[in-house]
């Protein structure tokens, strides 16, 4: 029997990579956040029509609003086509494991107070396996921006279910229906601490951006929880089959209401999504108090 | 009547899980087990099964829903990979000292980090000294036939050890193969009821698990899981010997391949010994003595017979789809392990290793070629120039 020889022309799957990454950069003209990606890792994995770009757009363009001195930003994300994020931005950043983007975030904090730390992830990473992590830090009042992409399931698995789910909701592993009660993203934050929480559809995306600025310059724990498309994991198989249908669902039922009680603000299936500032308060941070209690020691 | 069809590895392991028809399966989804509990949740959503199935909000959870499910007295399963079977860490070591007979599909994937949901082994490897049972598959239909003896396996009387069945990620989970599927009926006789002693469940007679267990009686009950893995030793054959019987195959503790009058030897597990295999013959053809011995076994390590099986052989190489990081020659697990076995039975030969394929990295048949040409002048020359040689690493 003869080798087969098909396996040798493998052999050049190195060299194959390669060129396509110096091909890359002619392949796709620029783009006006060019300078704040690494356009070496462009194009990107992200399916027609979901809506990461306009959450990553709104969030670059939201850091060059703020002021923020680039250099001393941090992003950190879990895993999940959210979680690619962090290795897309042109800044310090950390892509950790599926779940412990704000362990993590909050070590770094810690380790160099001058950062301002943005963890940038998906519902499924921050509050589904990592739920714990997340209603912790709000309690705390730990200083970090979490901006949390709610797309309803694991995109990057393949669309399975999880804690933001809504009862009824097809996915790949709930396939009659998902009948387990979700998560609101924006009432956990509110009900665990958080000192400022906003949600927004990536339809408004200008009000997207707003709150993001205001999120990344308020002191504590601060989140912004961004409803988009994942046609290809949720939208197929709940009647939004592309992004584009899920916009129109955005603008049809997008219902802006600042100030929202955020323990009313459940998004269920064909409901309306009640979108705003749900909560802008003030209270002494973590490092706060902390630094207090050391004065307190230390009679100062 | 058994019947021939084409699946993915994943999907064979899934139709394995729903003609077992277990009591509960908690999961949580990770590349490249996804598509395995992914089809199971289709037969349950289907009422094939009677499963009750949790799509849990972790694997730390699913597994410690598997300990919960299986001291309550239920057959119970999960699958998972990588960093989801490295979540699980606190909880696979309960469940195996706490006797759950639970049975998982592992789809072997690198462990990070940087990120990769690629194959290789490093996560298997990770558990190697955790109690469970761990059996390795060429293929869909060995993941497939693997599954079913492991519930067996699992909840014999003598055992009551967990069993990790693995399959190389990709490469066969995701790899469409032809798989003979038996008869439900068939699968559903060979498993058998599970009749559990200790059941929490068991009003007349409560029990409890896992209460403080310090100097008193630890050691006693860690002994207790040493033989129960001696015994498991004997049960894994004797299963295997049932299943030859009843669907005609032909498992065993490891599998030689032309080792006979092989003079030189490669040992290598998974989806890789299908590659080798054809070398091998390409090689044979030549006229070059060479034969394979692909382990089905890890845990517990069949070190006796593995010696025998090649103590005949004049250069023997291993080939390790993981690295045992700051071990003797940061060479593999499983060259570590087989060395062992063999010098201390006086086997002695030239012996080297061959790190491989890690992060998904493609083996080539060509690559396999040159190591069994390295061992061919090993076998000559008596000299092992490299102890630990990484394949096509750049
Ligand atoms: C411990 C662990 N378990 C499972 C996975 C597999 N996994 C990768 S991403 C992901 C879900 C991502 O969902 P989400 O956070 O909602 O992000 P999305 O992909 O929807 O943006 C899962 C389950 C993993 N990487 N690590
Ligand atoms: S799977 Fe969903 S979330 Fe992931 S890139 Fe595609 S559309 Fe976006």
């Amino acid at each position: 029997m003869e080798l087969k020889t098909d396996g040798y022309r493998l052999d050049r799957t190195l060299e194959t990579h390669a060129e396509a990454e110096g091909l890359r950069g002619e392949i796709h003209g620029r783009h006006p956040m060019d300078d704040l990606l690494r356009t070496d890792r462009l194009p990107h994995i992200w399916c027609p029509g979901c809506g990461l770009g306009t959450a990553l757009t709104c969030f670059l363009s939201a850091l060059l609003r703020s002021g923020l001195d680039l250099d001393k930003v941090a992003v950190v994300s879990g895993i999940g086509c959210t979680g690619r994020v962090a290795g897309y931005v042109r800044l310090d950043s950390f892509h950790t494991t599926h779940g412990r983007a704000i362990p993590f975030a909050t070590g770094l904090k810690l380790g160099n107070p001058e950062l301002k730390v943005v963890v940038f992830s998906g519902d499924g990473d921050l509050v589904t396996i990592g739920g714990n992590h997340f209603i912790h830090a709000a309690r705390r009042n730990m200083d970090m921006t979490v901006i949390c992409v709610n797309n309803f399931n694991y995109g990057m698995t393949g669309g399975q279910a999880g804690a933001t789910t809504p009862v009824g909701g097809i996915t790949t592993t709930s396939p009659y229906g998902n009948y387990e009660y979700p998560f609101s993203i924006s009432a956990l934050a509110a009900a665990s601490g958080a000192v400022y929480v906003a949600r927004w559809t990536v339809l408004h995306a200008r009000r997207l951006e707003r709150s993001i600025v205001e999120a990344l310059l308020k002191p504590g724990f601060s989140l912004v929880e961004v409803i988009a498309p994942c046609p290809t994991g949720f939208g197929r198989r709940n009647r939004l089959r592309q992004g584009l249908d899920a916009m129109h669902y955005y603008h049809e039922h997008g219902v802006i209401q600042h100030g929202a009680d955020p323990v009313k603000t459940d998004i269920e299936l064909e409901g309306p999504v009640i979108e705003g500032k749900f909560v802008d308060g003030e209270k002494p941070t973590f490092l706060e108090q902390y630094r207090r209690q050391l004065d307190r020691l230390r009679g100062a | 009547m058994s019947k021939f069809e084409a699946l993915a590895g994943n999907e064979a392991v899934a139709t394995a899980m729903r003609q077992i028809n277990p009591d509960v399966v908690a999961a949580y989804p990770i590349t490249p087990q996804t598509s395995t509990v992914q089809t199971f949740a289709n037969y349950v959503a289907d009422g094939l099964v009677d499963t009750e199935f949790v799509t849990v909000e972790s694997e730390h959870s699913a597994m410690s829903a598997c300990v919960g499910a299986s001291a309550a007295g239920a057959r119970v399963m999960t699958a998972t990979s990588a960093n989801g079977l490295a979540l699980m860490w606190e909880i696979v070591y309960i469940a195996a000292s706490t006797r759950c007979p639970i049975v998982m599909g592992l789809v072997n994937r690198a462990l990070s980090g940087p990120i990769n949901i690629h194959c290789d082994h490093s996560d298997v490897m990770g558990m190697r000294d955790s109690g469970w049972i761990i059996l390795f598959s060429e293929n869909g239909q060995e993941a497939y036939d693997n599954l079913i003896q492991a519930v067996r396996i699992a909840e014999h009387p003598d055992v009551l050890l967990p069993v990790a069945v693995c399959q190389d990620g990709f490469i066969t989970s995701h790899g469409m193969e032809r798989v003979e599927i038996y008869e439900d009926a068939d699968v559903r006789a060979f498993v058998g009821e599970y009749r559990p002693q200790w059941s929490l469940l068991d009003l007349e007679h409560p029990k409890t698990y896992g209460p403080l267990d310090f100097y008193d009686y630890y050691y006693e009950h860690k002994r207790q899981q040493v033989e129960a893995m001696q015994h498991a030793h004997r049960v894994i054959q004797e299963v295997a010997e049932a299943f030859n019987r009843t669907f005609d195959r032909d498992y065993g503790l490891f599998e030689p391949y032309r080792l006979e009058d092989a003079e030189v030897a490669v040992v290598v597990a998974n989806s890789t010994a299908g590659t080798a295999k054809v070398v091998v013959d390409r090689l044979r053809e030549e006229g070059l003595k060479v034969g394979l011995l692909k382990p089905r076994v890890f845990r517990p390590f069949p070190a006796e017979e593995l010696a025998e099986a090649l103590a005949h052989l004049k250069a023997v190489a291993v080939m390790d789809r993981s690295i045992s990081f700051g071990a003797m020659g940061n060479a593999g697990p499983l060259f570590l392990e087989l060395a062992a076995a063999l010098a201390l039975r006086g086997v002695r030969m030239p012996m080297a290793d061959y790190v491989y394929g890690l992060g998904g990295r493609d083996i080539l048949p060509r690559e396999i070629e040159s190591v069994y040409r390295d061992m061919l002048r090993v076998a000559e020359t008596g000299q092992v120039e490299r102890m630990v040689t990484y394949l096509s690493v750049r």
